[in-house]
């Protein structure tokens, strides 16, 4: 159990720029997701904090200690790898053991720790198993062992889950958290599933392009997005965005009722956005509506049905409705309306006003 | 009719099959001949040998003629020439097994200086065989004293660029995160060499030591020049010292029961490295 510290953590490759400064204070048994696109330095960020890649600059502290030059041994830490990294020519109990042994831990302790977590882990029956021998979820939890067993201060998680089905894919990801919690771990976890992201995090760090574009928690993050990005990024399907030429009927009622005097006083600017989920409008009768739409398509998803429409300036747009409402066909015009205090507006940078 | 047409399908499958065994059996046989007249020529006496025709069944002189070569010989007793080229030849195997794990190691696993260079010197050497080489060999040989020695025929053969990049091809498709894995296991380099990296090649080493072997027992320009002694003669080119020169009469079933002799310990090793890595890709990893 531990703290972890990251103070303008940077990386470049060379002269390409991966990291340009990450800061973020991490409290013990905290849970937090580094979730962004494939691309955007998640992996590289997490390996830095692992010692598997050197820190260009900044620094990284656990437990107080400066830990930048410390081989990943000494950092107290234990990694999970996207493809398990399981030696293939142990068995599981060896697989497990190995960085007990390379540390010269007595026998019985080794045994000892090493059933703990394969009851833990319900590997028992599977101790004298090679990795081939197993299938994905059971990989998947040799690898957990493997990073138990050694009681670290911190565990961090590669994209653990990403080789699995998707419905072992959410047991596992109980399995994690529930793990997590019992042991009290501090842990560090990158996926590019939102999902994961959302359900796993007490904070979570939204990164675009080696930039931490957002720090916090889950629920925050979906209701106040900062930039353009992370509400685009978080929540399925994706914030509509379009600019203020796009609401074209009841328009000083829609722009005077839903803004803040600080988002109206932007909003005549040019390169202004208009964000709004899926999920905040409603279909409603064209004389009522802000915004008017020619759909598309609609999906009927059973408990919710998306339609996908056009704006009359042509941005694309959906909205997210009960399944049991009538469903629009294509080629009809639609108007619809946001809720209350549901909008939000981004500025010519992208950063939310 | 569709079972008509199955059943001849099958009745030429047959045919087939049984016309490819003949093929294959007369293959076999073609090629076993000419070692089966030696087998034979090493059970017959002498005389039998020079006076034709040749014997075709074996004869009754097998415990006597084998006795012969393996204890007295011509030169040197064959049972001391089987030893030269035993440790001749695993001294070459397993140094060049050795050897090019760990240059190959080096090459993929760690980034020093001067590394590319390295690389291709070592590629460089795939373009000097023994043969062209073996005269400033032969001259470095003999000024450290080694001739007549089992150094003096190991050490020149024992650098292989070809094993090297078979590992280092080897190498470089175990995953990265596998390296990863054990650096925060806490293994050192060298841990993970032979914990990990070694264990995994070990089909690959069987392989490798089939082939190397068998190249190593096979030399005979090599030891033909720096064994001048016959007691450091190895057995392949032994039997060639046993032909006699000038009006001697050559002692054929000697010879013969000499050269069945030399071609055993490969098939041991062939038969039963093939055993282990069947076994190997059977239960092969990944
Ligand atoms: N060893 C490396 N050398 C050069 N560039 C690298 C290296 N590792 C990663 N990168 C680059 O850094 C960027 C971020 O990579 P990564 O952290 O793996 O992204 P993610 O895990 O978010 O998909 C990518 O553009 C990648 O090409
Ligand atoms: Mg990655």
């Amino acid at each position: 159990m531990a703290t972890l510290k990251l103070d303008g953590l940077k990386k470049s490759f060379g002269d390409t720029k991966v990291i340009h400064g990450i800061d973020i204070d991490i409290a013990e048994g905290e849970f937090i997701v580094i979730v962004g696109p494939s691309g955007c330095g998640k992996s590289t960020l997490l390996r830095m904090v692992a010692g598997l890649e050197t820190v260009t600059s900044g620094e990284i502290q656990i437990n107080g200690v400066r830990v930048n030059d410390l081989e990943p041994m000494d950092r107290n830490i234990a990694m999970v790898f996207q493809n398990y990294a399981l030696y293939p020519h142990m068995n599981v109990f060896d697989n497990m053991a190995y960085g007990l042994k390379i540390a010269k831990t007595p026998k019985p302790e080794i045994a000892e720790r090493v059933q703990t977590a394969a009851k833990l882990l319900q590997l028992e029956d599977f101790l004298q198993r090679r990795p081939r021998e197993l299938s994905g979820g059971q990989r998947q939890r040799v690898a957990m062992g493997r990073a138990i067993v050694r009681r670290p201060a911190v565990f961090l998680f590669d994209e653990p889950l990403s080789n699995l089905d998707a419905k072992l894919r959410v047991q596992m990801r109980l399995e994690i958290r529930e793990l997590q919690r019992s042991l009290g771990v501090t842990a560090l976890y990158v996926t590019h599933d939102q999902v994961e992201a959302m359900t796993l995090a007490d904070r979570m760090i939204v990164m675009n392009d080696g930039v931490a574009d957002q720090i916090g928690a889950p629920l925050d993050v979906y209701k106040n997005p900062a930039t353009t990005f992370v509400a685009g990024f978080i929540g399925s399907p994706a914030t509509n965005f379009f600019g203020t030429d796009e609401v074209t009927v009841n328009r000083n009622k829609a722009l005077m009722s839903a803004f803040s005097d600080a988002e109206r006083a932007v909003l005549e600017k040019p390169a202004t956005m208009i964000g709004v989920r899926p999920e905040h409008l409603q279909v409603c009768e064209p004389h009522d509506a802000y915004l008017t739409l020619s759909v598309n398509y609609s999906e009927a998803l059973g408990a919710e049905t998306l339609i996908h429409g056009k704006l009359p300036m042509g941005t694309a747009i959906t909205i997210r409705q009960n399944g049991h409402l009538p469903l629009p066909e294509g080629g009809q015009e639609l108007g619809a309306v946001w809720s209350e205090n549901s909008v939000m507006v981004f500025d010519q940078n992208g950063k939310r006003v | 009719m569709p079972r008509a047409n199955e059943s001849g399908m099958v009745r030429k499958r047959g045919v087939g099959y049984w016309l490819t065994h003949l093929g294959l059996i007369i293959g076999v046989l073609f090629i076993f001949f000419p070692i089966w007249l030696a087998f034979v020529a090493s059970t017959v006496s002498q005389q039998e040998i020079v006076r034709p025709p040749m014997p075709l069944w074996p004869g009754d002189q097998f415990i006597e003629n084998y006795t012969a070569a393996l204890f007295s010989g011509v030169n040197v007793p064959v049972a001391k020439m089987l030893l030269n080229s035993l440790i001749m030849a695993l001294g070459i195997a397993l140094g060049k097994i050795v050897i090019s794990l760990l240059s190959a190691f080096a090459i993929v696993y760690f980034n020093f200086p001067g590394r590319r260079f390295f690389f291709w010197m070592i590629f460089l050497t795939l373009m000097l065989p023994v043969e062209v080489r073996i005269v400033p060999t032969f001259q470095v040989i003999a000024n450290f004293g080694m001739l007549n020695s089992y150094s003096g025929l190991i050490f020149p053969l024992i650098a292989s660029a070809t094993a090297t990049f078979l590992f280092r091809q080897y190498f470089m498709t175990v995953p990265d995160e596998l390296a990863e894995a054990a650096r925060v296991d806490g293994a050192r380099p060298m841990q993970f060499f032979w914990h990990i990296l070694l264990p995994m090649s070990r089909t690959n080493i069987a392989a490798l030591f089939v082939i190397l072997f068998i190249y190593g027992w096979n030399q005979y320009l090599w030891p033909l020049l720096i064994t001048t002694d016959p007691e450091m003669n190895t057995i392949v080119m032994g039997i060639r010292q046993m032909f006699p020169s000038g009006d001697d009469v050559a002692d054929w079933p000697v010879i013969m029961a000499t050269s069945i002799l030399a071609m055993i310990p490969p098939i041991i090793v062939v038969i039963s490295m093939q055993k282990l890595f069947i076994r190997g890709l059977v239960d092969s990893e990944k």
